[in-house]
């Protein structure tokens, strides 16, 4: 196996890909939102349950869940991220895509970003790049209260 | 075997080359076939050669370039036995073909008629009739595939039922992209003409790959593309019986389709010419009527077995794998030269990106077939199709490939 294939399928990948974290609809839910990828048929349907955060005027993801089929790459990827934005604002999200799209794009993660740092090896596999931000456009359209998103849309 | 059959590998050259340090295994042939040394000369004969318009000008060039054109279109009437070269329109391709048949079609269409199609159709045979139903008040029906694999092919009985003389198209895929699964078209134009519908075949995956003759089919429109049969991208032919054609409005308007134009009206000339506005593309028409006469030179019946038995072997040899679940016919029964498979535990993406990694190409996804991938169950299936210069030995590189990848995912 080469090493950029290893790189890519990282033990992180894998273990969430086989025991994904917060798989399954979401019944307090009050947002959720639905993406696409057309290329290879990945879906990703992501609910949140947001509550409003008094002390910063905005609202917080109290619970976030997903589901759909995919490759290992966009199931490990919409795992992981359910754990990381968690407790989160809208805003603070969007920063956080904004390093993982950095990592999965360039292959350098900031010292300070652990998990996310494993979609390092995404970056030699441009084809794959749709499939690991799938789930992340999906939270942040379910963030803004869009119903569905496609990757076809994006630049990534 | 004609002595061409020894040599044809060395014809393709981009054959010979490395992808990840392995040798290139080409099993993506569905999408596109490679081109022959003899297509590509075709394009820069021309290019360095005669490059000009056709059919205005009166220069030397302008006619040579006219009668390569012309001659091109003779050559692809011969290829599928069209009883005259103006039955023959150059389009982009099997979609634009189907298109233009779908929407000037649809001007003859009213409520109560019903357009009649498959459960196994590319969307590309599917969308259009969808738009033609809905613009004319016509209904769409589908003949149903049967089998939880789709492996037993569309359900006969059921075409018997549906087909009645409310259907005035019935539009239909002489092979199946994503199944692998072979239509009895001659049945399916018979059983049409009994009941006055008009027949659109989607010849996309079979023309390059087996004898094709429109006249002993019966069929009226028959559309399929350049790319897969050995020929350049962007040019497809749209084969139509001319009674109907005569009959039919043009799609599009422009130059080169007109007899005389006024600033009040316009007369259209016959076909194909009436089908062709604008520049059409001469250079990969041309190359395509090469590629024509390359695939006769291997002879398409034998291009035919030569496909069907590595499908054999391929289906064979993938049988054994644990946890695959094989899509189409079953092994041993007819199919064309492509397999379509998923594993219960690794996505076809997945495989794809690791059979590459072994110079394998492969193609994983829905194929463009999403409501027959909703029906079976699946998101997406990897696909290998084959074609002239693929070998068995390619298809134990797969096998072992297929086998390291479930394997790496814990799944062998």
């Amino acid at each position: 196996m080469s090493a950029d294939l290893s790189e890519l399928y990282q033990q992180v990948i894998l273990d969430h890909n086989k025991r994904p974290r917060n798989r399954g609809k979401l019944p307090t839910a009050n947002r959720v939102a639905h993406g696409d990828n057309p290329t290879c048929g990945d879906q990703c349907s992501v609910y949140l349950r947001l509550v409003p955060d008094a002390a910063n005027g905005s609202d917080r993801i109290a619970e976030i869940s997903f589901d759909g089929s995919g490759c290992a790459i966009s199931q490990a990827s919409a795992s992981l991220m359910t754990t990381q934005v968690k407790g989160k604002s809208g805003a603070e999200v969007d920063a956080l895509y904004q390093q993982f799209h950095e990592i999965v794009t360039t292959g350098n993660a900031p010292e300070e970003i652990s998990d996310l740092a494993a979609f390092a090896g995404v970056h030699a596999f441009p084809a794959r790049i749709k499939c690991a931000t799938l789930g992340w456009h999906a939270a942040i359209e379910a963030l803004k209260g869009g119903p569905e998103v496609t990757t076809e849309t994006h630049t990534d | 075997m004609p002595p061409t059959w020894k040599n044809v590998r060395a014809d393709f050259p981009v054959l010979h080359q490395t992808v990840h340090g392995k040798p290139l295994v080409y099993l993506d042939n569905g999408a596109t076939s490679q081109k022959p040394r003899s297509v590509i000369d075709a394009l820069v004969r021309y290019y360095e050669g005669y490059n000009s318009n056709v059919h205005r000008g009166l220069h030397a060039l302008s006619m040579r370039a006219t009668d390569a054109y012309e001659g091109a279109r003779t050559r692809v009437a011969r290829f599928i036995n069209a009883a005259d070269p103006a039955e023959i329109i150059f389009t982009r391709g099997t979609t634009e073909g189907i298109n233009v048949v779908a929407r000037s079609l649809a001007a003859t269409l009213k409520p109560g008629d019903v357009v009649l199609t498959t459960e196994i159709e590319h969307h590309s045979n599917l969308i259009p009739w969808q738009q033609a139903a809905r613009a004319s008040g016509a209904t769409l029906k589908y003949v149903p595939v049967l089998g939880a694999d789709a492996e037993g092919g569309l359900d006969l009985a059921a075409l018997d039922e549906l087909l009645t003389p409310a259907v005035k198209v019935f539009a239909f895929t002489h092979i199946s992209n994503t199944l692998g699964t072979i239509n009895p078209v001659a049945e399916f134009c018979r059983r049409a003409r009994a009941v006055g519908a008009i027949t659109v075949i989607d010849a996309a995956q079979s023309i390059g790959h087996a004898p094709f003759d429109v006249r002993a089919l019966g069929a009226d429109f028959v559309s399929f593309s350049g790319h897969k049969m050995c020929g350049p991208t962007g040019i497809g032919v749209l084969y139509g019986r001319r009674a109907l054609l005569d009959k039919l409005a043009p799609d599009e308007t422009g130059g080169g389709m007109v007899v005389s134009v006024t600033y009040e009206d316009a007369r259209w000339k016959p076909a194909p010419e009436r089908f062709e506005a604008g520049t059409p593309n001469i250079a990969d028409a041309i190359a395509l009527g090469a590629a024509c006469d390359y695939l006769d030179s291997l002879g398409r019946d034998q291009i035919a077995a030569h496909d069907a038995a590595l499908s054999r072997v391929a289906m064979e040899k993938l049988s054994t794998l644990p946890g695959i679940r094989l899509i189409g016919p079953r092994v041993g029964a007819e199919r064309s030269g492509l397999v379509s498979f998923a594993f219960a535990d690794v996505h076809a993406h997945d495989v794809v990106t690791f059979a590459d990694e072994d110079g394998v190409a492969l193609r994983g996804g829905h194929h463009c077939n999403q409501p027959l991938m909703r029906k079976l169950g699946l998101t997406s299936t990897t696909r290998a199709s084959f074609y002239a210069y693929n070998t068995e030995q390619e298809i134990d590189i797969l096998v072992a490939s297929l086998r390291r990848t479930l394997k790496f995912f814990g799944a062998g």
